[in-house]
C-alpha cells in the first residue's frame, strides 16, 4: 500500500498504559467483515470505547478530549494475538502514525511497518517518563525523528534512541513498500522456485 | 557448522539476503481464507499484478461460516460477501478453493494437514496467526498480515527478518488426564503471553516424541500465544505415518525421495539456541486459564495468583480479573460454567472429540450448559460419525454442528453472551473474543467435557477410570 513518507513527527500523544493490548481489542473480529481497507478507525478499540448502545464510555482515553495527537503511547506487549492487519489499518485510519511501547508483538510490528505506522520501542523507564510527561501536561509534545532514530519529550528534553533496520527505515522515509522490491526480482524468484522440490 | 532444524529449513528458503534488512523468503504453501485475503486481491488488481504460482495457494472458507444449515444461503450479508469474494478471486486467478459445501471444506489449519498439503521442510504462511499449527510437521509456518498475503500472491515471497531460536524441552511422562493442550497452556503460563516474542520455538524431549500428530498440532498452534512467531517439531516416524497415503502427499518414487530429505530435518547435536527452557512432564496437571490472555493459566486445582506475584503491571492484572469477575486466590474448581465450546484449529481434530467422548460417555449434559461441538473439517465430522462418537454425544444430550472456526472468534452466530462463562478448547481468552462481554476459560477437551457434564469447572481426573 502506498502511504505518506515518515520523517519527523512532532505531536501530542494519547496515553494508554495497559499491558498486553491484543488485536481483538484494537479491532474486534465482528468488524473484520469488510472487503476494503478503509473505515476501520470508527471501530478502533470498539468495546473499550463505546457502551453496548453505542454511547461513548466517558472513562476511555479516546473519549477524553484533553488527549489527542498522532502518537499512541501504550503499555508493554502491544498488539499481541491475531495477525489481522485490520488492527494496524484501524490505528492508521483513526489518525495515529506512530505507536510507542516498551514491547511490541511481532506480527503487529511487521503489519505496522508495512502500512506506514512507525512502531517505536523504548525502554520501560523511558516509557514511564513519557506517561509522566503526559500526566503533567496532556498537550506534552513528543518528537519522533526517524532519520536520527530518536524520540524526544520536548518539554523535558529527555530522549532515547530506537532501533529499526535500515531497509525498513528507507521504506518508511520514502513511502515505498515491499511489493515494489519483490516485483523487481521476479526472475531471481523464478529461478529459485524451479529448484524447489515442492 | 551444526544447525538447528529451524536453520536448515529457513536457510534453504532464502532467495536473497539484504544487509541490515529482512531476508527475501520463499514460500512453498500459501493458505488463504475469506477474511484476510479480499484486500490483498484488491491490491493485486490496482497494481495490475498476477498470482505468480496459483498452484502453491489453497483457499478455504472457515472464519465466517455458519455451523448449522450450511446448505442454505449465508444470512449475514457481510459474511456472504466475503465468502463470495474468496470464491470469485480464487476462480479468477486459478486457485483451488474449498468453499462451503465442498467435502474438503473446514478450518484452514485442519484441512491442510489432513489432505497432505502440509509437508516437512516446507515454508507455509497464511493470513492467520495460528498458521504456526503446521510446524508440527517440521515445517516453518507462521501467520502474516494482508500486505504480506498480497506479496506472496504476487511474488511467492515475503520480506522477513530471521527470528531468534528457542528450544523448549519437556521431559518425562505426562500424568493421567494431562493432554497436549495442558502442555502448551503450562509452557505459556511459565513464559507469559510475550515470553517468546521474537523467537521461533523448537519443541523437543520425550513428551513431544511420544505425542500424536494431533497433539503436536495443538502445541505448535498455540506457540503464537506466547508471542513466538511459530513452533516446530522434528519430523519422525509418527509424522511420516500420518502423511503417507493422504491425497496430496507424494507417492511412489516421489515419496521415497521426499522421505530421504525429511529424515535429515533435525537439529544437530551441537547446534546452539538463543534461549532454552526445560520442564518436567510430572509437574503438569490439567490446566485452565483465569484471565484475559493465554499466559494467565494455572493447574486446575490451584488458586488464582496474587497480582503482585503474577509479574507485570498490577493495574492490568486487576483489570483482567475484574473483566472475568474473578478475584485473587479464588479456586477455579466449582466455578459455574454456562457455555462449552469444543472445536477450533487448536482442538477440533478427531483425537479431541475422542477425548471429549471418553468423559461424556454414559453421562448427561448439565442442563444449564449450552455446548457447541464443532468439528474442524468435514473429514473430522465423518470420523466422528464412523467411530460411534456421535452416538455417545447424542445419548448424552449433545448435538454435533458443522465445521468452521465458530465460537473461537465468534465471527458467525456462535457467540457467548455478555457476562456468561465459557470453557473453551480454542486458543484465546481475550476480552470479547467469543462475543462482546463473553468470559472465556481455556482448557483441554477433557476439562471441557467435565464442565459440560457437571456444569462447573471440574477436574476431569475424578471422572476418568483408572
Amino acid at each position: 500500500m502506498a502511504y505518506d513518507k515518515f520523517t519527523i513527527l512532532t505531536s501530542s500523544a494519547v496515553p494508554m498504559p495497559i499491558e498486553n493490548v491484543d488485536t481483538d481489542q484494537i479491532i474486534p473480529a465482528r468488524f473484520l467483515k469488510a472487503t476494503e481497507r478503509t473505515g476501520f478507525g470508527d471501530n478502533l478499540f470498539r468495546d473499550w470505547r463505546y457502551n453496548g448502545d453505542g454511547t461513548p464510555k466517558q472513562d476511555f482515553v479516546l473519549n477524553n478530549s484533553i488527549y489527542s495527537g498522532k502518537i499512541l503511547v501504550a503499555g508493554r506487549n502491544f498488539g499481541s494475538g491475531s495477525s489481522r492487519e485490520h488492527a494496524a489499518w484501524a490505528i492508521y485510519d483513526y489518525g495515529f502514525r506512530c505507536v510507542v511501547s516498551s514491547f511490541f508483538a511481532d506480527i503487529f510490528k511487521n503489519n505496522s511497518l508495512n502500512i506506514g505506522i512507525l512502531p517505536v520501542q523504548v525502554s520501560p523507564e523511558f516509557l514511564d517518563k513519557i506517561f509522566t510527561a503526559i500526566e503533567a501536561d496532556p498537550n506534552a509534545q513528543l518528537e519522533v525523528n526517524l532519520p536520527s532514530q530518536k524520540i524526544t519529550i520536548l518539554a523535558t528534553g529527555e530522549s532515547e534512541s530506537f532501533d529499526i533496520n535500515s531497509y525498513k527505515k528507507l521504506n518508511m522515509t520514502n513511502g515505498y513498500d515491499d511489493i515494489d522490491y519483490l516485483q523487481a526480482m521476479k526472475s531471481e524468484i523464478e529461478t529459485f522456485a524451479s529448484k524447489s522440490i515442492y | 557448522m551444526p544447525a538447528t532444524l529451524f536453520d536448515k529449513v529457513w536457510d534453504s528458503h532464502v532467495v536473497r539476503k539484504i544487509e541490515d534488512g529482512p531476508d527475501v523468503f520463499f514460500i512453498d504453501r500459501h493458505f488463504i481464507h475469506e477474511v484476510t485475503s479480499p484486500v490483498a486481491f484488491l491490491g493485486l488488481e490496482s497494481r495490475k499484478l498476477q498470482v505468480m504460482f496459483p498452484e502453491k495457494t489453497f483457499a478455504t472458507a472457515d472464519h465466517n461460516t455458519p455451523t448449522i444449515n450450511q446448505h442454505l444461503p449465508v444470512k449475514d450479508p457481510l459474511s456472504a460477501n466475503q465468502l463470495k469474494a474468496l470464491e470469485t478471486n480464487s476462480a479468477k486467478y486459478g486457485i483451488s478453493h474449498w468453499g462451503l459445501g465442498n467435502p474438503k471444506n473446514g478450518i484452514v489449519h485442519v484441512v491442510g494437514p489432513e489432505n497432505g498439503i502440509t509437508l516437512p521442510g516446507m515454508t507455509i504462511v497464511c493470513g492467520d496467526s495460528h498458521t504456526s499449527t503446521h510446524g508440527a510437521f517440521g515445517a516453518i509456518a507462521f501467520g502474516i498480515g494482508t500486505s504480506e498475503v498480497e506479496m506472496v500472491l504476487s511474488s511467492q515471497c515475503i520480506m522477513q527478518p530471521k527470528p531468534k531460536k528457542m528450544r523448549v524441552q519437556v521431559n518425562g511422562k505426562l500424568g493421567k488426564g494431562v493432554t497436549p493442550k495442558d502442555v502448551t497452556l503450562y509452557i505459556i503460563s511459565k513464559l507469559t503471553a510475550a515470553g517468546a516474542t521474537g523467537y521461533f520455538v523448537e519443541y523437543a524431549g520425550e513428551v513431544f516424541e511420544n505425542m500424536s500428530m494431533e497433539g503436536r498440532m495443538t502445541v505448535c498452534n498455540m506457540s503464537i500465544e506466547m508471542g513466538a512467531r511459530g513452533g516446530i517439531i522434528a519430523p519422525d516416524e509418527t509424522t511420516f505415518a500420518y502423511i503417507k497415503g493422504r491425497e496430496k502427499a507424494p507417492k511412489g518414487e516421489a515419496w521415497d525421495k521426499a522421505l530421504a530429505y525429511w529424515k535429515t530435518l533435525k537439529t544437530d547435536a551441537d547446534a546452539k539456541f538463543d534461549m532454552e527452557h526445560v520442564y518436567n512432564a510430572a509437574d503438569i496437571e490439567p490446566m485452565i486459564t483465569y484471565g484475559t490472555n493465554p499466559g494467565m493459566g494455572m493447574g486446575i486445582s490451584q488458586h488464582i495468583p496474587l497480582a503482585k506475584a503474577a509479574g507485570g503491571s498490577v493495574a492490568s492484572y486487576e483489570k483482567s480479573l475484574d473483566y472475568m469477575g474473578f478475584h485473587e486466590e479464588d479456586a477455579m474448581l466449582g466455578k459455574k460454567v454456562d457455555y462449552v465450546f469444543i472445536g477450533s484449529c487448536t482442538n477440533g481434530r478427531i483425537e479431541d472429540f475422542r477425548a471429549f467422548a471418553s468423559i461424556v460417555k454414559g453421562r448427561k449434559k448439565a442442563e444449564h450448559v449450552t455446548a457447541w461441538i464443532v468439528p474442524g473439517s468435514h473429514i473430522v465430522e465423518a470420523q466422528i460419525k464412523e467411530e460411534g462418537i456421535l452416538d455417545i454425544l447424542t445419548e448424552a444430550g449433545f448435538q454435533l454442528r458443522q465445521p468452521g472456526c465458530s465460537a473461537c472468534l465468534a465471527m458467525n452466530d456462535d457467540k457467548v453472551p455478555a457476562g456468561k462463562y465459557a470453557v473453551s478448547t480454542s486458543n484465546r481468552n481475550f476480552e470479547g473474543r467469543q462475543g462482546p462481554g463473553s468470559r472465556t476459560m481455556l482448557a483441554s477437551p477433557l476439562v471441557a467435557a467435565a464442565a459440560a457434564v457437571t456444569g462447573v469447572v471440574t477436574d476431569p481426573r475424578v471422572l476418568m477410570a483408572d
